[in-house]
């Protein structure tokens, strides 16, 4: 085609944009500034648990009047007690320690996948998607049989006379990085394997013929060409993961900070809706930059194949 | 890329994936255990599996799952689908770049989050909460996975299809039934399964959003696992592999068989004119 | 003498010849913008009843959006376009009487064969009978009946091709657009396929516009070609005129191989003009009149296969005859392309002269380095101003 080719809207055309468009502003943007104006609100015992900080329903004369009065309480408490910080940060060190050994365990995975005979790929890939679909409660449940400490693996361990006294796994920072790298391995493996079957075998064949040994072909060639694929997949596991409530709930000890069960905590235990607001918002804007970047990242390559 | 298979390759498949399945057969093997210590084998049974048909709550739990996430994908692919073709047709609008946001977002965002404002969003609207809430949250994360595999469908799709059946006096709208949806059918169909299975296993958001007399089957299996491992559990979760399972391969092998006749034929017709 | 004409002469179908005949498409004046990128400019054609007329250009000349306002998938930005006599604007593509055959074909691919075809009479809501006849028809027209039952997928390029030309005959429109329809082809089936389309359109006297970048496939095809760049028409004439008489260096430079000498007109007699090459000094005489001036610059194009090339002054009745050096040869079989320097100048003028190789076997054959004569006639080239 040689001409730019516009687009003819039409009135169905409007209304095809328009309702997913109004549906998505009403669930899901409309919320976090719900979210947001209640993070601004101050705690009552009442139903609902909060005195509305600002009300549009008595007009904008009322509105500007309230707006020096809103309450940053909520965020200043944030500050104040160790438990949310704590939190923020420990669950941005858990998500980036996962993620770092998710690649670890899932580039060999997507390389070997990528290497392997073209006839068996498309049952590798089925193997792979296959337990993004199963319940990720059951595979996290899972997990608590075998890494209790009379759970499946201390036996074997025990059996084979490794150990001699049954490790302690489970509920502590270990067993919450066994589940998230488990969880969330098919996220990182598919975007990489995806890079590394597009790449073309005669590159390697090319740096090889040109006195490069395998080990440096991998290092120079596929590494670098493979990079997108493992920005992508380290996106889908981190964003995610920082903000994870089951596995940490589950799997993690009391000692575990994640800022998913501090929110679920303060929301469904203390029945606190501003501060579990105001931590909702702040790990908003903790996610937003890699989220930006993330979507970035994938607009660029979607540039690059266009 | 392809090269002979070597010892490297072949390890780190078989240990990635037995990393991937050993704990799930695990769980379906102690599901047949006749100890309650889940973790000692006390001989074969399908005694929890009777259980399971007696436990009035579960099943209550998951005929509500059912159809919720029934509703909800449905819902989600119509809406879905429909912001996927605003996605790769519609070109510039304003607010496009929110749109797309918008669409994205909810496919990286914590489930605490969307379940949490969700959750504020329905009592601000004074809206008492229960089954219908669920499904219009499930709806709207759904949705978007939907768009997102919908969307990937239509982008391999060449508009001049539709421009021709315009051309031979089909109007737009009847175009899109007649020609474009069953092309990206397939799309569809994966997104509304994808849907389905989100509904299905969704815990956080639906604890946020759902209320008295709603309570899914990952709801019930979560304050269950805080008690503790049990085998009716493990049972529970087996039937839920296992149905995932053999819809995932069904439809796996069906369109794998469709692709592989469909390059047949291609071979075939091209062979004839050579 | 017998009278000269350019190029061979079709048949008795030079409707454009008479001032007064009606045209049947008329692109009136017309604009169209893409944001900021002026698609076609301020543009007016006429195309004639019966006509199998071509669009020709290279890619984002505008020649594709020429015929995608036609078939109503474009609005132009401003000028009227009229089909046998109603203008099109505010008419959608679907309730347009002219139907087009796509670059991709774009066969409705879970159709078969059939139902492809029908599809177009289904959507005019004919009775079945009606639809089955055409059908059949069509089938028969583009020789597919064998493959009726098909889908898209199970046939061949060429077949998916005329299952494309079948659908979009089916209808019978007044004007059927043709956008690249031959692109995917090999070169063989190509030509054949040119043909076939050419016979087609003598049985069913329909007008054809098609849109094409291969300028072999615009002359063999239509009955006239209008040259298009940058969103204007270039030329408009038959394809032999566009050869021969090319109005511009674009067109000359665009259909077939062409040598452009640049030159300044030293003479104008009642005879003829003639010229002096600008920097290689050799005078070339034509028999051509030309609005330039005396001293203006202006181009002197001659076709490869106009220029003879020998050892020795041998062509004595040659008006032109310019001494050079051979420099390069490409043998392409049935001809060879013999690019010799000429000229006196330190630029390194080439002037390339086709061979034809009508022998196998040659005496004293011309070869690298030998000294030659390049020589053609008062009447073998023409003189562009621009």
């Amino acid at each position: 085609m040689d001409e730019p080719v516009p687009v003819r809207r039409t009135l169905g055309g409007w209304a095809l944009i328009a309702v997913p468009y109004v549906w998505l502003l009403i669930f899901f943007l409309a919320p976090f500034l719900i979210v947001f104006k209640i993070s601004l609100s101050q705690i009552a015992v009442a139903i609902p648990p909060y005195i509305p900080t600002f009300d549009l329903a008595s007009g904008w004369q009322a509105f500007f009047e309230k707006l020096g009065e809103l309450s940053f309480e909520n965020y200043l408490w944030l500050t104040q007690d160790d438990l949310y910080w704590k939190s923020y940060i420990s669950s941005v060190i858990i998500a980036g320690i996962s993620t770092l050994l998710t690649l670890v365990i899932g580039y060999p995975i997507a390389y070997g996948m990528a290497r392997s005979p073209q006839s068996l790929r498309p049952t590798l890939l089925m193997l792979v998607i296959l337990p993004f679909w199963t319940s990720f409660l059951i595979r996290v449940y899972a997990w608590i049989g075998i890494l209790k400490n009379e759970g499946l693996l201390n036996q074997l361990l025990l059996t084979l006379g490794i150990i001699d006294e049954p490790l302690v796994i489970l509920n502590t920072n270990m067993a919450v990085y066994i589940g998230i790298v488990y969880s969330y391995l098919p996220f990182l493996v598919l975007p990489l394997y995806a890079s590394l079957e597009r790449l073309d075998g005669s590159l390697l064949e090319a740096a090889e013929d040109l006195g490069c040994p395998p080990w440096l072909a991998f290092w120079k060639i596929t590494l670098p060409l493979s990079l997108p694929g493992v920005i992508a997949g380290c996106f889908l596991v981190f964003i995610p993961a920082v903000g994870e409530f089951v596995i940490p709930d589950l799997l993690g000890g009391s000692d575990t900070l994640m800022i998913g069960k501090t929110l679920w905590t303060e929301f469904f235990n203390n029945r606190d809706w501003p501060v579990s607001s105001a931590v909702a918002v702040i790990l908003l804007m903790i996610l937003v930059i890699p989220i930006i970047l993330f979507q970035n990242q994938q607009q660029k390559i979607a540039e690059k194949e266009a | 890329m392809t090269r002979g298979p070597s010892w490297f390759n072949v390890t780190s498949l078989v240990v990635g994936f037995s990393f991937l399945y050993l704990p799930i057969v695990l769980l379906v093997i102690y599901s047949f255990n006749k100890s309650r210590l889940v973790t000692v084998w006390g001989g074969f049974s399908v005694e929890w599996y009777v259980s399971l048909l007696h436990n009035e709550q579960l099943l209550d739990a998951a005929w509500v799952t059912l159809r919720v996430a029934f509703v909800s994908a449905s819902v989600a692919t119509v809406l879905g689908t429909a912001a996927a073709l605003v996605l790769v047709r519609s070109g510039r609008f304003f607010g496009r770049s929110l749109f797309s946001g918008m669409i994205f977002a909810p496919l990286v965002m914590p489930e605490v989050i969307l379940g949490l404002s969700l959750l504020l969003l329905f009592v601000a609207m004074d809206q008492s909460r229960g089954f219908w809430t669920v499904i219009l949250a499930h709806t709207t994360f759904a949705m978007c996975y939907v768009a997102v595999v919908v969307q990937s469908r239509l982008v391999g799709f060449d508009k001049s299809i539709e421009e021709a059946a315009e051309d031979l006096g089909c109007p737009p709208v009847k175009t899109f039934f007649l020609i474009t949806l069953p092309i990206i059918l397939p799309g569809v169909v994966a997104g509304w399964m994808l849907a389905f299975t989100l509904s299905l296993d969704d815990l956080v958001v639906a604890s946020f959003t759902t209320g008295p007399g709603a309570t899914t089957l990952p709801m019930k299996i979560y304050s269950q696992v805080r008690l503790g491992v049990t085998p009716e559990i493990n049972a529970v979760c087996t039937i839920l592999v296992v149905l995932v399972t053999i819809g995932v391969i069904a439809a796996s092998l069906a369109t794998r068989r469709q692709q592989v006749q469909k390059e047949r034929d291609e071979r075939t017709a091209f062979g004839a004119e050579g | 003498m017998a009278k000269k004409s350019i190029g061979p002469v079709r048949r008795e179908f030079t409707p454009w010849e008479t001032p007064d005949h009606p045209p049947f498409i008329e692109f009136r004046n017309v604009t169209k913008m893409f944001g900021d990128f002026t698609a076609v400019d301020n543009l007016s054609l006429k195309i004639y009843e019966r006509e199998f007329f071509a669009l020709l250009g290279g890619s984002g000349c505008g020649k594709t959006t020429l015929m995608r306002m036609l078939a109503g998938f474009e609005a132009p930005t401003a000028g009227q376009i009229f089909l046998d006599g109603q203008d099109l604007a505010g008419i959608p593509a679907f309730r347009r009487p002219s139907n087009m055959m796509f670059q991709s074909y774009a066969l409705f691919p879970h159709m078969s064969v059939e139902k492809n075809i029908a599809f177009g009479l289904k959507q005019d809501k004919l009775d079945a009978a009606e639809i089955r006849d055409r059908v059949a028809e069509m089938l028969r027209l583009t020789k597919l009946e064998q493959f009726a039952k098909r889908k898209p997928h199970q046939l061949s390029g060429g077949q998916r091709q005329r299952v494309a030309l079948a659908r979009s005959l089916a209808k019978r429109p007044k004007v059927l657009l043709l956008d690249e329809p031959l692109g995917a082809l090999d070169r063989k089936l190509r030509e054949e396929t040119q043909f076939e389309l050419m016979n087609i359109q003598e049985e069913l006297k329909t007008t054809f516009l098609i849109v094409t970048h291969d300028q072999e496939e615009a002359m063999t095809v239509a009955d006239r070609i209008a040259v298009m760049d940058k969103g204007k028409l270039v030329q408009v004439a038959t394809p032999a005129e566009i050869y021969e008489a090319p109005n511009s260096r674009f067109v000359a430079d665009f259909i077939g191989d062409v040598n452009l000498i640049e030159a300044k007109v030293s003479r104008k007699s009642g005879e003829g003009t003639l010229l002096e090459s600008v920097c290689e000094g050799f005078a070339i005489e034509t028999n051509q009149e030309t609005d330039a001036g005396i001293g203006d610059r202006v181009w002197y194009a001659i076709r490869p296969e106009k220029v003879r090339i020998a050892h020795g002054r041998r062509d004595q009745d040659a008006a032109n005859q310019i001494d050079g050096l051979v420099w390069d040869i490409a043998y392409l079989g049935d001809v060879s392309i013999i690019h010799s320097k000429v000229g006196e100048s330190e630029k390194d003028t080439i002037l390339r002269a086709t061979f034809a190789n009508v022998s196998r076997m040659v005496d004293n054959p011309i070869t690298w380095d030998d000294e030659v004569v390049l020589s053609f006639d008062r009447d073998a080239g023409v003189i562009l101003r621009g």
